[in-house]
């Protein structure tokens, strides 16, 4: 889509590319110029050069101890590497804005068809109709993306560090009615698990708000209306997710009204 | 193929220091290999990056024990993530100090790590010591041109730089810790990193 505006006293999203490459960003600015770095290939390449330079900033060469190989070398032959990004994984490279894409092939791929059928129903009604009727629980704008969420005016942020270094930061903005949660460095969840998002109502229930993409990199658009929601949960629930919490979170980002 | 094609996995490689003019296509030849699986290859990255990269993290992180198992997760996220590599995006070698980098600040952001930091700060205010051995005579070569680089830059664009890649501070501390308007380091930081990108030469 277009190009969006910056999101703060008028600066130019763009400027952050240096701070960017040598991880001086704030968290909820390190998922909002992530998102803008999907959009704009002028400041991905830029970012690559300016790590480039960084790059060569660390000469205080020190050897670790020798015993870090051989832990190392034991280590990694019990670890699989990860396989080549494919043309649909790789978001950060396509000239559109792909990760809210990915992350809906994921879900189709993981979720009851139920859901889609019964949106592909509604847009046949709708054509047949020549009207479109918004039900009570659909998110008042639909067609709202991630981008739009995390360059909103009134966009706030909450981050969380997990202990294994993964960190994950919800952004909400309540005049959109949604939110977003990013990950950076997320381990994949156990075998037939997939980690599931929660909204909490005022009223303290917890609604399904998705299902995480088995990437440990996601920026990913919350199902749900977020106007009013006070928090946000991540629980591990089997594949596809479930539809009340079956475990406790292993996170909650409390929203700031 | 590289040095270390028959180098038994066990045995350190006597490599190339990192930097070397043929060293850069084969980091990415070795990230090639490790991704399929090669262990050797992992071992010959391993040979040539190791103080390289545990230099800077032990920069960042400051505790000697903390920066040694950052080191190791830095080589075993090198050997998980070996296939993203994308040579068209930038050298081997930036890719992996990237990842380092990474990894060190997310460490002192923690917030435990943060006050275990403080508590030892004031013993381990000092840089650390340079490697002894011969890879040194390169390494400070190479240094000698960063600084001479890092010498055309302003005063301003070089301490925001240090403080943000190896103090670990994010630019809104940089500029509170330099008394800049808010806002104004992570401008300071990218015009430095720019002067310094083109004075070195690296990237385009």
């Amino acid at each position: 889509m277009t190009d969006y505006q910056p999101t703060s006293g008028g600066d130019d999203v763009h400027a952050l590319s240096g701070a960017y490459a040598v991880d001086a960003l704030e968290p909820d600015e390190r998922a909002r110029f992530e998102a803008h770095l999907r959009q704009c290939a002028d400041c991905r390449d830029e970012v690559d050069s300016l790590r480039e330079a960084a790059a060569v900033l660390g000469t205080d060469d020190l050897a670790p101890p020798a015993s870090l190989r051989d832990r190392l070398l034991a280590d990694i032959a019990t670890i699989r590497p990860l396989p080549p990004l494919m043309a649909e994984d790789a978001a950060p490279r396509a000239e559109t804005p792909s990760a809210v894409v990915v992350q809906l092939d994921s879900r189709r791929r993981s979720v009851a068809r139920i859901p889609l059928f019964a949106a592909a129903a509604a847009v046949i009604v709708a054509a047949v109709g020549g009207l479109w009727v918004r039900s009570d629980d659909e998110p008042p704008a639909p067609e709202i993306t991630a981008e739009q969420v995390l360059a909103a005016a009134d966009a706030s942020s909450t981050d969380k560090s997990f202990p294994d270094g993964a960190t994950a930061v919800v952004t909400v903005s309540r005049s959109l009615a949604r939110s977003v949660i990013h990950t950076d460095d997320m381990r994949a969840a156990p075998e037939g698990k997939d980690y599931q998002l929660w909204l909490q109502t005022p009223a303290g229930v917890m609604e399904p708000a998705g299902v995480m993409p088995d990437l440990r990199d996601a920026t990913v658009l919350l199902d749900g209306d977020a106007s009013t929601a006070t928090g946000v949960g991540i629980t591990v629930e089997p594949d596809g997710g479930s539809e009340r919490p079956s475990s406790e979170p292993i996170a909650v980002f409390p929203l700031g009204t | 193929m590289g040095p270390v094609q028959d180098n038994p996995i066990g045995a350190p490689l006597a490599g190339a220091p990192v930097g070397a003019p043929d060293d850069a296509s084969d980091l990415g030849s070795l990230l090639k290999r490790a991704s399929r699986g090669d262990q050797v290859a992992f071992a010959g990255i391993y040979d040539t990056t190791a103080a390289r990269v545990h230099g800077l993290v032990l920069r960042v992180v400051r505790d000697p024990a903390q920066a040694e198992e950052v080191t190791q997760e830095v080589f075993l996220e090198v050997w998980r993530q070996s296939s993203r590599y994308d040579a068209e995006r930038g050298s081997a070698l930036a890719w992996l100090m990237t990842i380092a980098h990474r990894k060190a600040v997310d460490r002192v952001r923690s917030a435990e790590a943060a006050s275990r930091r403080d508590e030892t700060y004031h013993q381990r205010n000092q840089t650390p010591e340079h490697d002894t051995t011969a890879e040194a005579a390169h390494a400070s070569l190479e240094a000698h041109r960063v600084r001479a680089a890092l010498a055309h830059l302003t005063e301003v664009q070089r301490e925001a730089i240090e403080l943000a890649y190896f103090g670990g501070y994010t630019h809104t501390e940089v500029a509170a810790l330099l008394d800049l308007p808010v806002g104004t380091a992570k401008t300071r930081i990218r015009d430095g990193l720019i002067r310094l990108r083109d004075t070195i030469g690296v990237g385009r």
